[in-house]
């Protein structure tokens, strides 16, 4: 089957990767295994896993996006200020959570196609903007008092938690656009040489808005699920979780310099990160180590796998 | 001096190189000639530690060795010259031609009145006049050419590898270019050369050696060969005609063009092209003939003058409008416009095409791989399967790749820019031959070449292009090579 995954066979270095630390944590703890922990990881991979779709979409187009935490502070305070009980029906706050997404995400793509400025300059202005703008919507302090048919969202369905859901779907979606869809072609072509996909009549700056603007939806998505999930609109939200989004991309194969890269590599990426923040929270290890650790860990993961597929 | 012995390369399953052996001597031209695809760059990324050999090994001065990379090679006296060139922008040509090996003064600072001195004196030597201070940005394709060359000298290396280092170079600058090879050669150097120009080969070459489909075919004296026997060793068949005949042009206009203009380029362009026909826009570098095509394909737009096809007027402003008006487009610049390398060679035939092999939003894979399949089989790209990356092929076969991608929209109008740059004589007169079936079915074809012998026997008639205006239009059936330079020279 053509390109039904790109290199399927490159992203086995990470899966036993993971199969690996996972051994080894439920060896080492009666707990990595237990169905609750279990719940608790994919409770927290959720809110990175979607952001890490999103961000996927960005990065194959050889862009970046930095202002991912803060959109994720924005867009939760914006849900939660229309989630008071009783106000009004739960559509309306997810939808003005997923528009300011997509706001900020257009904004970042008409300003890297149109005023063609650099996409790591636009979205470092992106984050502090929009940092600012929560803490100046909710005048700097949590906004509480969301009404509890949102904050089900962070619930269960059938046992399975619903940001699981979430993040499953997104991904599903990516990965069938990306294998099916004739945008889907052209990002990666868009990514792999701009000129050259330019010259065979594809609008280069319809495809970089699509996928600016899908991944700030998807951002909005990502400050809906945390604000349910901490019952609050944070404005101090989401600090540095651009930063985990991208290292897990990057882990799944996507390349930086754009062209390169699958769903199901950030799915793995995703993974990975996920079950070491896990891993160093039961082994107890202080929040110091686990920051170095964890760096280490992602360059060491990504060094593999380019080592691996280059041979 | 330098020997390969058994050497095998395998791509993705291919095998690109079956196991050959050759010596390459201290003193001597050697010439690696063979059409596309035969393994000659790809012999000389081995030798030069870019690909590692998959079997057998390369010896230097006796010795076996392995390269891990361009730079154990170089370290070792081995340099190559690329084709498709490697230069870093956004430094100074003196910065360009010694990097690596700066001339360091104390503390390790960079000594620039040393570093421009030697670039100065590589430059000499080559009888180039290019100021050292001059971003390599700034310089023309056969400036960068030059500025490679220089820098492969200046390493001192025993070993030179240059593969076509003259294709885009002009008469006088490859008559110096000879000069230096020359005085190389006389210094002990071995230089292994390729290129698709027979007189080239005769002038220069010591020894040839001829592959066909990765094989060695023959080593043999230069003196032993002439060109006829040298092109059927190629092929491995006798070219009877490699130029196939005309057909007879339309009399109905498809694209006007009048007062075409984009300053400094081009102005005032007037040109008719018809149904069936093919016309040429004959000119030096820097005639403004790319420019024009860019305007006509809506990659740089005119900005004033009126393009009308089939009796309407159009803007050309981006090439999906191009597209749209069935306009189709194969670039000069492969690497640039051309190929998007990551993706598969299915991928990269279909992509101007995507919309007929969608239904709404979706891309169909069965139909897009048959008609991928469809276009390997027709313009007989050789490749392990349609999966395999672009990147991987030989520069004609991904030219290929780029004539199939552009002609499966099916467009009226199609603009080659020197379809046949780089390539060899075999994959040329296929071309030449899908050109002529492209007029023959009514499509109406603007060919740019600087091969003035093409221009003359593909074309009906010739535009003459000089330092951007038309200035004359000739029916190439009464053209000759020489009429067609003194109307092309500038005053």
């Amino acid at each position: 089957m053509p390109s039904l995954d790109r290199n399927l066979l490159h992203r086995f270095g990470i899966l036993i990767v993971i199969l690996l630390i996972g051994l080894g944590l439920s060896l080492t703890t009666d707990t990595f295994l237990s169905l609750s922990n279990l719940t608790n990881v994919a409770r927290q991979v959720s809110i990175n896993g979607i952001l890490a779709i999103g961000v996927t979409f960005v990065l194959l187009t050889a862009g970046v996006d930095l202002s991912l935490g803060a959109v994720v502070a924005l867009s939760g305070v914006a849900c939660a200020t229309f989630a008071h009980p009783g106000e009004h029906n739960v559509t309306l706050p997810i939808f003005i959570g997923l528009a300011t997404g997509a706001a900020c995400g257009l904004t970042n793509g008409i300003l890297v196609t149109k005023g063609g400025v650099a996409p790591f300059i636009v979205t470092l202005g992106m984050m502090t903007v929009a940092r600012g703008l929560a803490l100046i919507a909710s005048g700097g302090r949590p906004v509480a008092d969301m009404s509890p048919s949102l904050t089900n969202l962070a619930g269960d369905i059938f046992g399975i938690p619903i940001p699981l859901l979430c993040f499953a779907g997104v991904a599903l979606l990516a990965w069938i656009f990306l294998r099916d869809f004739r945008l889907g072609r052209y990002i990666y072509a868009v990514g792999g040489n701009e000129n050259a996909a330019r010259a065979a009549g594809i609008s280069v700056t319809k495809v970089k808005l699509f996928a600016y603007t899908t991944c700030g939806i998807l951002t909005g998505l990502a400050g809906v699920v945390l604000a349910a999930r901490t019952t609050t609109g944070q404005p101090n939200a989401g600090i540095a979780y651009e930063l985990d989004a991208i290292a897990a991309v990057v882990i799944g194969g996507t390349s930086l310099a754009g062209g390169v890269g699958t769903v199901t590599g950030t799915i793995l990426g995703v993974l990975l990160i996920g079950e070491i923040n896990n891993g160093l929270d039961l082994l107890s290890v202080s929040s110091y180590y686990q920051a170095v650790i964890k760096g280490v860990i992602i360059v060491g993961a990504v060094w593999l796998d380019r080592r691996q597929s280059r041979s | 001096m330098l020997r390969a012995l058994d050497l095998r390369k395998d791509f993705g399953g291919l095998t690109v190189l079956h196991p050959l052996s050759v010596d390459f001597h201290a003193g001597e031209v050697h010439a690696l000639m063979g059409e596309n695809g035969a393994g000659k760059s790809t012999l000389m990324k081995v030798l030069a530690g870019l690909y590692q050999p998959d079997a057998g090994q390369v010896q230097w001065r006796g010795e076996i060795v392995s390269f891990g990379s361009p730079h154990d090679a170089l370290t070792a006296g081995i340099a190559m010259i690329h084709q498709e060139l490697m230069p870093i922008p956004d430094l100074t040509v003196a910065e360009n031609i010694t990097l690596g090996v700066e001339p360091a003064g104390p503390l390790g600072f960079i000594n620039r009145k040393q570093q421009r001195q030697r670039a100065l004196e590589l430059l000499h030597e080559l009888e180039a006049d290019i100021n050292p201070d001059r971003l390599m940005r700034t310089l023309t394709v056969a400036q960068t050419q030059i500025v490679e060359i220089a820098k492969a000298l200046g390493r001192h290396a025993d070993v030179v590898l240059m593969d076509e280092p003259t294709a885009a170079l002009s008469d006088h600058e490859i008559a110096a270019l000879f000069r230096a090879i020359n005085r190389l050669k006389n210094r002990g150097v071995a230089i292994v050369y390729t290129t698709h120009k027979m007189n080239e080969v005769f002038q220069l070459a010591d020894r040839i050696s001829i592959l066909r489909d990765g094989r060695l075919i023959a080593t043999a004296p230069a003196k032993e060969l002439n060109p006829q026997k040298l092109i059927s060793l190629m092929v491995g068949r006798e070219l009877a005609d490699i130029f196939p005949p005309r057909s007879e042009p339309g009399r109905e206009p498809v694209l006007e063009v009048s007062g075409l203009t984009r300053e400094p380029a081009y102005r005032d362009i007037n040109l008719t092209l018809h149904r069936g026909e093919i016309l040429a826009l004959a000119g030096l570098m820097g005639a403004g003939r790319t420019e024009i095509a860019s305007a006509l394909y809506g990659l740089t737009p005119a900005t004033s003058g009126s393009i009308s096809v089939h009796g309407k007027k159009v803007t050309l402003d981006s090439p999906d409008t191009a597209i749209a008006h069935g306009i189709g487009m194969v670039t000069e610049d492969r690497k640039g416009l051309g190929i998007i390398p990551a993706l598969s060679l299915r991928e990269n035939i279909s992509l101007a095409a995507l919309p007929l092999f969608a239904r709404g939003p979706l891309v169909r894979h069965t139909e897009e791989t048959n008609a991928a399949r469809h276009q390997i089989q027709t313009f007989a790209i050789k490749a392990s399967s349609p999966e395999q990356p672009i990147q991987q092929l030989s520069g004609g076969n991904q030219q290929k790749a780029l004539l199939a991608r552009c002609l499966l929209n099916e467009p009226e109008i199609i603009i080659l820019d020197e379809p046949t740059r780089g390539i060899d004589i075999g994959a040329k007169s296929e071309i030449y031959a899908v050109i002529q079936k492209l007029a023959s079915q009514g499509k109406a074809i603007l060919l740019i070449s600087s091969e003035l012998p093409e221009v003359l026997a593909l074309s009906h008639r010739i535009v003459v292009l000089r330092q951007g205006k038309t200035i004359a239009t000739l029916e190439a059936s009464s053209s000759d090579q020489e009429s067609l330079l003194k109307l092309a020279m500038p005053l």
